[in-house]
């Protein structure tokens, strides 16, 4: 009877693996939505874009990425960059692992993306709005993915503003 | 007579996995649903003429729901973008001119490897492109 109900269960499980559904918050605007855009935004009292997409370009090349889209009608820049991903604390684990004789996967390496996207504000102050966003993708020692994500630590999109404004000058507002 | 059951339940288990799939190339030109219905959930028109900033109020609005632009062509008027957030959700927006005083926005999108096929997230987009836009979406036949 057990045996029955595993075969029926494993059944469904293999056929519901043909339907996915999105979830229903994936496409809907909340409130984090507008803290995420406050996180990733700042403002710069300049009217020339193509200057600031320059510096962008410039600040991504001083972190290592390499640009895979640039389109300046619009101020769009895709940036990519591939890197290790071994963390000490997850080796450890592994290592514990495996004086248990378990074996354990754990992350080797990741894609980092970034885009940086700018707008003139029409606001009457002559001024740009600059919008950057990180993403990885960490694959496993098996070759698995283990961690698709934004990446939202504010501290990382403080650093990347820092030096956009030493680069061109310019001061970056938070509003 | 267990085993007989068990025989069922496996041939039953074939059966329905049988129904998924025959061969994997047919995902190539494959749809679920009729073009017709599938562009008009896909599809709305807004009163502007501006396709510039039309295209710049896509991409914030793709940005605020949590997209990163992978390519965008101002001459084609395309939009592509992914979200990662556990999953990859991929979409392509397209402006192009609609009429002498309409820009019409089409938009679709790819979940993990399905395709999304249903009114609501579609439905929700433009709810939040609207917001950006400043403007109302129009339904189109």
């Amino acid at each position: 009877m057990r045996r029955q109900l595993c075969v029926v269960m494993v059944a469904a499980m293999l056929v519901a693996g043909c339907e996915q559904g999105i979830p229903p918050e994936a496409l809907a605007l909340s409130q984090v939505s507008v803290e995420k855009r406050t996180l990733q935004t700042r403002y710069f009292d300049t009217e020339d874009e193509a200057k600031m997409l320059t510096a962008a370009v410039g600040v991504l090349q001083d972190l290592g990425f390499t640009l895979e889209e640039s389109e300046s009608d619009l101020g769009v820049l895709l940036a990519t960059k591939d890197r290790d991903a071994v963390e000490a604390g997850q080796v450890a684990g592994a290592i514990v692992a495996a004086l248990f004789g378990v074996s354990m996967a754990i992350d080797r390496n990741q894609k980092i993306r970034v885009s940086v996207i700018t707008r003139p504000l029409e606001d009457g102050r002559g001024r740009t709005a600059v919008r950057v966003t990180f993403q990885r993708l960490v694959w496993n020692t098996r070759g698995q993915i283990s961690k698709i994500e934004s990446l939202n630590e504010p501290e990382l999109y403080q650093g990347f503003f820092e030096k956009l404004s030493q680069s061109v000058f310019l001061e970056a507002h938070e509003i | 007579m267990k085993s007989l059951t068990k025989v069922f339940a496996g041939l039953v288990a074939a059966a329905l996995l049988a129904g998924c799939q025959t061969d994997s190339r047919d995902q190539v030109l494959a749809v679920s649903q009729s073009s017709v219905a599938l562009r008009s959930m896909q599809t709305r028109a807004f009163d502007t003429t501006d396709k510039l900033k039309t295209m710049r109020t896509v991409i914030a609005t793709l940005q605020d729901l949590g997209f990163i632009v992978d390519k965008a062509d101002d001459m084609l008027g395309t939009v592509s973008g992914t979200k990662l957030d556990g999953y990859t959700l991929r979409m392509t927006v397209t402006v192009r001119e609609r009429g002498e005083t309409q820009m019409m926005i089409r938009a679709n999108a790819q979940y993990n490897i399905t395709p999304v096929e249903e009114p609501g997230p579609y439905q929700q987009f433009f709810a939040a492109l609207e917001k950006a836009m400043f403007l109302t979406a129009h339904q189109i036949d």
